[in-house]
């Protein structure tokens, strides 16, 4: 990892552990944690990361946004960073200005289509919008009857939005557009298309999952060490060792894969099928270990990670719950199925090995 | 902690790509020549002494060590490379693959210089076999309980015992042996074991083949009755070996080999689906594909480091234990989708064949080189736990 990589991730992580630690969260259980952090991160450029600084952005690259992200996983934050992030990245393919504030993207799922309507009008409906409650704008992608894709910059007060709330407790919001007047809406660029935003969020989901296992792994073997039982502590029983080593192992795969995807796609000059095969792997397996990783983390901490006090749902939910964004495991196998068959037996081997 | 779950995402530098280009023409070249069928895993043939010898010509052979020995100075990545072709084309690679991941290794390190001059360059040219002696009768994950005695005489040694499970033994012309040369002590029940090399195919050492369940002879009993080995073959410390032992096995765990060897029923599944497959299938494959390409992720990741000079012990034991399961459960899982393969698929008797034989090799893939249970305690030591 480049050395500005780190510095922009360090800083991430700085204001993380200053105002987003498990204590802070924890004592303040009407969410008044979260408006000092949304500033810290505003005033440090972060939720712009993806943007130009012509346009309004911090200009930092893609790697190190995504370095950012991953450091979001491991605290596990509900502040709509990841979306806002996106939302820029979105906009400014258009050469979209992003604008002050929380942003997120609009649709979150690959089964949900806007259309551009002839008057230039927004409309259609997209289920599942992370924190579309919280958001000032949309970045909005959508397609016109002749298959010309857009990319529009839409006040959110324009849509209606009925409240939703995904796993974690965190909003996932159903967005529906009727006839609103974007913006701003310009062409995107040639190629881009919803697949890409897709396997974008997905990729960045992909980091979170494997932050948030990071932490799991982490609390799981700390709190092995301090729980007594049996008259000795729980880390001493080979099977809550194995337990652990096989969460390790779960963290350890989410983290590869999310890592390589998000290099793949900083240093991708087309996307093509090798890029797919990254970002839609990284879903897949991510998604693979927070079930099976969340499942030992919890089994490992007994009741006490069952109970609304304890640190640990903040992490194995929202894992679970960000299998869901932008397309879910099982939906991304499918399409990578297609994919790996229509290439033909004799190609498999070829496209895994193409890195 | 978290260190230790570092897999940073390397890339395969350019010259890998075209050795790869090499490899794959090569290995396309002997199978029309009909020197082997990748088609077939379960052949009797996978000792081919002239597919070695051409393997060692192509310089594919101890890539990574001195020029000096026959080596060819290139990179953990580069073999890499050459390691994964092989393995995905099913080429029989038996005769070679010890002495060049790991014998090779530990002669580089721990034996005399007369020896290395003697034997590394032979194996460069692929025209040795080593095999492992490690596993007694009543010692397996228990390395330490190993008994077979070295005592001292003339000159060398005078070594009696059995090991057990001894892969290419039968075939082998040497074999890198723990034997025991003291007791344990008190304070290290690890002391009291020292490596050696032993030359095969002398009196004194009787090999007893034993039968797999899937039909094939890999591995054999090996006893040996008053054998003498010189005392420049000893290799390394006097009662040490467990220090080198354990280090050895970290060579033996992090490479591509350790989630590849039931990898050809997917794509055997692949073909008999062909190019529109329902989507239950389609699902079924792409999750074998995503993970098949983390492991190997992963995997790579590993050869990163050893390029880099780290001893990745932790790392190459978390592939080594969640590739062997995933390679353990890919033939079921196959299984499970090509129920939904028709009738009429061109290669359908291929794949019912390729999977009858993965699924029989499946129960050994989470035993040889370490057990899943052994690799979690070296994982959760790792983690701070022991
Ligand atoms: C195909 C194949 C090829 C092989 N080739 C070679 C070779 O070339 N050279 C060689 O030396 N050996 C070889 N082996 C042997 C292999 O290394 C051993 O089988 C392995 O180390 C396990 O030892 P074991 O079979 O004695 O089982 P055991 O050690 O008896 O283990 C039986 C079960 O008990 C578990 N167990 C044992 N101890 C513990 C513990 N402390 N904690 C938890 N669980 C435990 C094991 O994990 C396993 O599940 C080969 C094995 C196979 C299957």
């Amino acid at each position: 990892m480049a050395e500005s990589e780190n510095i922009v991730a360090e800083t991430a992580e700085k204001i993380f552990a200053d105002l987003a630690d498990a204590q802070t969260i924890n004592r303040d259980n009407k969410g008044e944690w979260k408006a000092p952090l949304w500033q810290a991160l505003t005033d440090a450029g972060l939720p712009l990361s993806w943007v130009d600084e012509d346009c309004g952005g911090s200009g930092a690259s893609l790697a190190e946004g995504f370095s950012v992200l991953s450091a979001a996983g491991r605290f596990a934050i509900a502040v709509p960073l990841a979306e806002t992030m996106l939302a820029g990245w979105l906009l400014a393919q258009a050469k979209i200005t992003s604008p002050d504030g929380e942003m997120t993207v609009v649709p979150a799922s690959p089964k949900d289509r806007m259309t551009v309507n002839a008057d230039g009008s927004l409309s259609g409906k997209a289920r599942s919008v992370p924190f579309a409650k919280a958001a000032k704008h949309f970045a909005v992608l959508a397609s016109d009857a002749k298959g010309g894709v857009s990319i529009a910059l839409v006040d959110a007060t324009k849509g209606r939005i009925e409240t939703g709330l995904n796993l974690g407790g965190d909003n996932s919001d159903t967005v529906t557009l009727d006839k609103v007047q974007p913006v701003t809406i310009k062409p995107a660029p040639k190629g881009f298309d919803q697949t890409r935003l897709m396997l974008m969020g997905g990729v960045a989901r992909s980091l979170q999952i494997a932050g948030a296992l990071e932490s799991m792994l982490e609390i799981s073997v700390r709190y092995s060490n301090e729980r007594i039982a049996f008259e000795k502590k729980i880390s001493k029983f080979q099977a809550v060792q194995h337990n652990l080593a096989r969460l390790a192992g779960e963290s350890a795969a989410a983290l590869a894969a999310a890592t390589s995807a998000a290099d793949a796609i900083a240093n991708a000059t087309s996307f093509n099928d090798e890029v797919f095969l990254e970002a839609v792997a990284a879903k897949i397996r991510c998604a693979e270990a927070a079930e099976k990783g969340g499942a030992i983390a919890h089994q490992v901490h007994g009741a006490i990670g069952f109970t609304n006090e304890h640190i640990l749902h903040r992490y194995s939910l929202r894992a679970l719950a960000w299998r869901d964004d932008f397309g879910s495991e099982s939906y991304w196998a499918v399409e990578l199925g297609k994919l790996v068959c229509n290439r033909g037996a004799d190609e498999l081997w070829p496209l895994v090995a193409s890195r | 902690m978290t260190a230790a779950l570092r897999f940073d995402p390397i890339r395969l530098p350019s010259e890998c790509e075209q050795l790869r280009k090499e490899v794959r023409a090569f290995l396309a070249e002997e199978i029309a020549a009909g020197t082997f069928d990748p088609h077939k895993p379960n052949r009797e043939d996978t000792d081919v002494p002239e597919f070695s010898r051409k393997v060692g010509a192509r310089g594919w052979l101890g890539m990574t060590w001195p020029k000096k020995y026959g080596g060819h100075e290139r990179s953990f990545l580069e073999r890499y490379v050459v390691t994964e072709e092989m393995r995905v084309a099913n080429a029989p690679t038996r005769r070679f693959f010890v002495a060049d991941r790991q014998s090779g290794p530990v002669l580089l390190k721990y034996a005399p210089e007369n020896i290395k001059m003697d034997i590394l360059p032979r194996i460069c040219r692929g025209e040795v076999c080593f095999a492992i002696g490690m596993s007694e009768p009543n010692s397996g994950s228990d390395l330490f309980a190993a008994k077979t005695r070295a005592t001292k005489t003339d000159g060398g040694y005078l070594i009696n015992g059995t090991k057990i499970w001894t892969s290419s033994a039968h075939i082998a012309d040497y074999m890198i042996a723990i034997f025991r040369t003291s007791p344990p002590t008190k304070e290290n029940r690890r002391h009291g074991l020292t490596q050696f090399l032993v030359k095969m195919k002398q009196p004194g050492i009787q090999v007893n083949p034993i039968g797999q369940i899937t039909g094939q002879y890999e591995f054999n009993e090996v006893v040996f009755t008053d054998f003498f080995v010189p005392d420049d073959h000893v290799l390394g410390e006097i009662d040490g070996a467990w220090k080198q032992a354990t280090s050895e096995l970290a060579y033996e765990r992090s490479g591509p080999e350790r989630f590849l060897e039931t990898y050809y029923v997917l794509t055997e599944l692949v073909r008999a689906v062909g190019t529109n497959p329902d989507t239950r299938s389609a699902e079924g494959i792409g999750r074998l594909v995503a993970q098949v390409h983390t492991m190997r992720r992963m995997s790579v990741s590993v050869a990163g480091m050893l390029q880099a000079g780290k001893e990745p012990v932790v790392e190459a034991s978390i592939v080594k234990d969640i590739g062997t399961v995933w390679e353990q459960q890919l033939p079921h899982r196959v299984r499970d989708l090509a129920a939904f393969v028709e009738e009429t698929a061109t290669n359908r008797e291929t794949l019912e064949k390729q999977l009858d034989f993965a699924i029989k090799t499946a129960p050994k893939l989470t035993i040889q080189g370490g057990t899943t249970e052994v690799l979690r305690g070296i994982i959760a030591r790792g983690l701070g736990l022991r």
